[in-house]
């Protein structure tokens, strides 16, 4: 992590609801490499990503983009950093009312003025990166979840941007697509020079990409490093996160009394 | 007695925050009209919102005339004023019936398929990701069905008009064997262009802002659930409902009562 790293946070705090999801979390996220954030669920994994975007606005801290502070630029500036990044959605969030080709054009068609041939070599490029450039005139309703979230990286790498946010891009996923789905990210980075942010809670899917890890809980970095570092880390919250265990310092108990005290207690019915 | 006082507080402050961002919401969306790809996507929504509901608009329109013919006659011919039953018809139709019935209808029918639709949007995050590649989704996907709602609704309440007074005359007329001259005559001497006919218009213009935006914003608003996206649209259809009965009194009011 030599350089000035590509996506800088500092001291972001944000809450929701009352809770407090991000307690002044500082986060460095290297240029040009992948970079895993893990986590429980419900720890602020894609709050952390719409953060970044700026789709919210944190209480407080900066989040700083190869030198733009993202949650101080106009309207109009953040549409145009937005254009220099890429996202992943979850569920895809292919356009319904569009087919594959379409979808894959739009941000062409939008931000570019570029002659029809040209839109049409670019997105059957993309589509053929993905592997899907058969499947061109169909409409997402009849793709598979797999095939929806690859032609989804196809648009979000659709503009060539330099740093692309995947959000969970492993969830719900059957054992094949999976391996596709890691296989790409990792070609794709590897292919495209960008830089990556990775939002997961599949480990072993994870660890074999990622170039650095930071795993986040209770509103802060509980532990970051390379792969291997982590996998050896002493940290108990950590090891029991990257190994899975069920029990330890994040309980598997919710909190309740004594279990033998709740058994006799005949007075509070349930 | 306090506590009561700060929740009705609250209450107000609420409703005055809501209010606001709906009014900003108006203001950002309704500017995002014209350009070329704004007018492709606004044809596009000019067939769902406006075409899509002409046969259910028309159909009651009918409906809507043919009783109005058949209750009218039954009291004006104790008068022997059968006569006057186009006059009724049609100052019916045009002052009241239209403008209202067809906005009910329209927020039923394209009000809460407007708010579904784009509530989908968002708890599917496409409206997240036309943000994330750099497209507002205000200008994309709200600001076309914003005016083709505003555009459409005037347009089907026309229609509703004409097709009410043609069923008037299947009834009274075909049917009920009132004169033909005098129906079309009676209409022709009392309807007013400008204060019956322009004031429906400028109703159902109103009706039209209101029921339109009520259904955008509660698309664009709700809680991204399908528990939010089933609220949000009930909401839509009954507080476009009383928004259009409320104003219509007030239009009226405005329009029709200076005889006092």
């Amino acid at each position: 992590m030599g350089e000035k790293p590509f996506i800088q946070i500092e001291k972001l705090r944000f809450s929701r609801a009352e809770s407090e999801i991000f307690q002044g979390m500082d986060m460095a996220i290297p240029r040009g490499a992948i970079t895993a954030i893990m986590g429980p669920s419900g720890c602020g994994k894609t709050t952390l990503l719409k953060l970044i975007g700026g789709q919210l606005t944190p209480d407080a801290g900066r989040v700083v983009i190869d030198g733009q502070e993202v949650h101080a630029l106009s309207r109009r500036s953040l549409f145009r950093l937005r254009r220099r990044m890429g996202m992943l959605f979850q569920s895809g969030a292919l356009f319904s009312d569009l087919s594959v080709f379409e979808n894959v054009a739009f941000p062409l068609r939008v931000h570019t003025d570029l002659p029809e041939s040209m839109v049409r070599d670019l997105v059957l490029m993309k589509l053929e990166a993905v592997g899907l450039r058969g499947a061109r005139s169909l409409m997402p309703a009849e793709l598979s979840g797999g095939m929806a979230r690859r032609v989804a990286l196809a648009r979000a790498i659709a503009l060539d941007p330099e740093l692309i946010l995947y959000d969970e891009p492993f969830v719900g996923q059957d054992p094949i697509s999976m391996g596709v789905l890691v296989q790409l990210i990792k070609r794709i980075n590897q292919a495209l020079g960008l830089t990556a942010v990775v939002v997961s809670h599949d480990i072993k899917e994870v660890l074999s990409i990622a170039d650095y890890v930071y795993v986040i809980a209770d509103g802060g970095v509980m532990g970051h490093g390379t792969p291997q570092a982590l996998s050896s880390e002493d940290n108990p919250r950590v090891r029991q996160f990257i190994h899975g265990e069920p029990d330890g310092p994040v309980p598997f108990h919710y909190p309740a009394k004594g279990f033998h005290a709740d058994l006799l207690d005949m007075e509070g019915a349930r | 007695m306090i506590a009561w006082i700060a929740r009705l507080g609250r209450a107000t402050l609420n409703g005055v925050e809501a209010l606001g961002m709906a009014g900003i919401f108006l203001f950002q969306s309704a500017l995002g009209f014209p350009n070329r790809e704004g007018l492709r996507l606004w044809l596009r929504q000019m067939h769902f919102v406006g075409v899509m509901s002409l046969a259910i608009v028309l159909v009651s329109g009918l409906f809507i005339g043919m009783v109005l013919a058949l209750q009218g006659y039954t009291i004006l011919v104790d008068f022997g004023a059968e006569d006057a039953l186009g006059q009724m018809v049609a100052l019916s139709l045009l002052r009241e019936l239209a403008p209202v019935v067809a906005a009910l209808l329209f927020a039923g029918r394209a009000g809460s398929a407007l708010t579904a639709e784009i509530g989908l949007m968002k708890a599917t995050e496409q409206l997240s990701s036309m943000e994330m590649i750099g497209v507002d989704p205000l200008r994309r996907v709200v600001a076309p069905r914003l005016w083709a709602g505003f555009v459409s609704l005037p347009l089907l309440t026309i229609g509703f008009s004409v097709v009410g007074v043609w069923g008037g005359l299947l009834v009274g007329v075909e049917w009920l064997g009132v004169f033909e001259g005098s129906y079309w005559g009676n209409m022709q001497a009392s309807v007013s262009f400008i204060d019956d006919v322009g004031n429906g218009l400028v109703k159902s213009l109103v009706f039209a802002l209101v029921v339109t935006w009520i259904a955008v914003f509660q698309g664009y608003a709700l809680i991204p659930t399908s528990e939010g996206i089933s609220r949000a649209t009930t909401r839509t259809v009954v507080y476009s409902s009383l928004a259009v009965l409320g104003l219509d009194f007030i239009l009226t009011a405005v329009m029709f009562g200076d005889f006092v």
